[in-house]
């Protein structure tokens, strides 16, 4: 209580805060959640039946599935030769790590047509060995790879740099070979931090637009994402629209609680080994 | 490095050779994955060479479309870190109830997808939404123009601020501007003589993002923009428009003006390592997060 005599403005952050929110995020949300349920859950399921709608949605969320495992993988050989290995121009490849984030989406997207479509870059000598990328559902995987790579990377990074050679060294003289040291030692310790970069990855993935239409081709049940599908409702009728809105948004919803509770776990796991 | 103390095996041919090729490995991985897009901008962009490049640029819905960015951004950027900069205050100094749930609903913008970003303004002020029909009544045009491409970029970029503050505020404590207080220092000198100068590269490194982010943004502001060329095209729709134009005339325009915002990507890098590396210890430790 004498905490909040001494230092002023607690009505007035907070009175801003919570009227910026209400206005930007909550109404909003609110005219969402209002076009939902007025729709009844037979319309909405009736909504979300066409095949056309179903194979967007499995493309979604299966291929954001896929592309967050790949980033995973990735994430972690990356994360692993930036923390323990020196080599010139170790920095450089750091910075880069977040050019995901930095690039608009839009220029990954025409960006990576231009190497993977058929004409393209690499397109041109891939196509002819059988590996087409561009316009198909291969392309909408590697562009959503692109935009969650940094995820893993960044999540990783910092547990592996606080991370105690000590424990290493120690299973290293109890007899256990590199690989079990690995898998039984190190693994475990960044499994909270591997399944954190996972979920975000993922959520990044499912919702993402601007790099992916343009290399996807958009063909209907191959390579039509579901916010595409969202894109080309809005402009027919609203009520497909929130439908479709309502399902990733809840989606993202429980992601972002899984999320939150990963994070309380790998803060606990950090306390504790420390 | 600290195994330098420690009493190690030697490392074997074959260890040494492992290194090498994750290295390897590594490097070349990122060269195709994240290098090459990269250059793949710039080098298209100027493929008809620097007069076209130039040309191109100068187009007048080239110029309108870099005008209207700006314009968006110098709007949103503001709004967004006075809230940031609201929110901390509020999140990190006083003890309220709900303030988790505050905290949750303030990151909420970064998990909902661009395109459902988007739609959610149109079931608010589009032809059909909730405030549809009083706003055609009254002449107030809001999705289809500028209004909305505020909006939009405003709730999209709404965490940037706010989430680099809270943690770092959090850290530091409020001894400081409690003794300013105590000390006779009135709020707003208290504020800007102490809590801003605490702050300011954490401020910067936030604002550097939303920044970034409010110009790049592609997804949301194609929902609510009606691509009316040269009115309502901010620089990521008009690399759109000229990318699904017909001629080859059109695709270098798309990457000309593509690699106008790499430029800005490149930069926000640079200033965003430098910060890092510079004031490490007075920027929050950062998560990644975000569209």
């Amino acid at each position: 209580m004498y905490r909040r005599r001494v230092l002023p403005g607690f009505g007035l952050s907070l009175g801003y805060t919570l009227a910026y929110l209400g206005l930007i995020v909550l109404l909003p949300l609110a005219a969402l959640a209002l076009k939902a349920s007025g729709l009844g859950l037979s319309q909405l399921l009736q909504l979300l039946s066409s095949p056309r709608t179903l194979a967007a949605l499995r493309l979604s969320f299966g291929g954001a599935l896929i592309a967050a495992v790949f980033n995973v993988l990735v994430g972690l050989l990356v994360a692993w030769v930036m923390v323990r290995y020196r080599f010139p121009g170790r920095r450089l490849l750091d910075a880069l790590i977040d050019l995901p984030f930095a690039l608009p989406t839009a220029v990954a997207g025409i960006a990576l047509t231009a190497i993977y479509a058929p004409n393209g870059w690499l397109g041109q000598w891939l196509v002819p060995l059988g590996i087409q990328i561009a316009y198909t559902p291969l392309g909408v995987l590697l562009a959503m790879a692109f935009v969650g790579f940094p995820f893993v990377v960044r999540t990783v990074q910092p547990v592996l740099e606080a991370m105690d050679r000590d424990v290493e060294e120690a299973a290293a003289s109890l007899g256990a070979t590199r690989l079990q040291t690995f898998t039984r030692v190190i693994l475990p310790m960044l499994m909270p931090a591997l399944l954190t970069g996972f979920a975000l990855a993922l959520a990044r993935a499912v919702g993402e637009y601007g790099s992916v239409i343009f290399i996807a081709g958009n063909i209907p049940m191959r390579s039509e994402i579901a916010p595409l599908l969202i894109v080309e409702k809005i402009e027919q009728e609203y009520a497909g629209a929130a439908a479709l809105g309502v399902v990733m948004l809840c989606f993202s919803f429980v992601l972002l609680i899984v999320i939150a509770q990963l994070q309380r776990w790998s803060g606990r796991w950090a306390e504790r080994s420390t | 490095m600290r195994t330098t103390a420690h009493v190690s095996r030697p490392v074997s041919w074959q260890r040494r050779a492992l290194h090498v090729l994750l290295i390897l490995a590594v490097v070349c991985f990122m060269s195709v994955f994240l290098l090459l897009p990269l250059a793949v901008v710039f080098v298209e962009g100027l493929r008809g060479g620097i007069a076209a490049f130039i040309d191109t640029i100068g187009q007048r819905e080239a110029l309108a479309s870099m005008r209207l960015t700006l314009l968006v951004a110098a709007i949103a950027v503001p709004l967004n870190l006075i809230f940031g900069v609201a929110a901390a205050w509020a999140m990190t100094r006083f003890q309220f109830r709900g303030k988790a749930l505050l905290g949750a609903f303030i990151d909420l913008p970064f998990s909902v997808s661009p395109v459902i970003s988007g739609l959610l303004y149109v079931l608010l002020f589009g032809a059909q939404g909730w405030f549809g029909p009083w706003l055609e009544q009254h002449g107030v045009r809001i999705i289809f123009a500028v209004p909305s491409l505020v909006l939009v970029t405003i709730f999209i970029t709404l965490p940037f601020v706010a989430r680099e503050l809270i943690p770092l505020m959090q850290a530091q404590g409020s001894e400081e501007e409690e003794a300013a207080r105590v000390l006779g220092a009135t709020g707003w000198q208290m504020f800007f003589r102490v809590t801003l100068p605490n702050i300011r590269w954490a401020l910067m490194y936030g604002v550097l993002l939303c920044n970034a982010r409010a110009m790049g943004e592609f997804g949301a502001v194609s929902v609510v923009s009606g691509h009316i060329r040269g009115l309502t095209t901010t620089m990521p729709l008009e690399i759109e428009m000229l990318y699904n134009g017909y001629n080859e005339y059109d695709h270098i325009g798309a990457f000309a003006v593509a690699s106008l915002l790499a430029l800005l990507a490149l930069l926000t890098l640079a200033v965003k390592t430098l910060l890092e590396w510079r004031y490490s210890d007075q920027i929050a430790p950062h998560t990644p997060g975000g569209h």
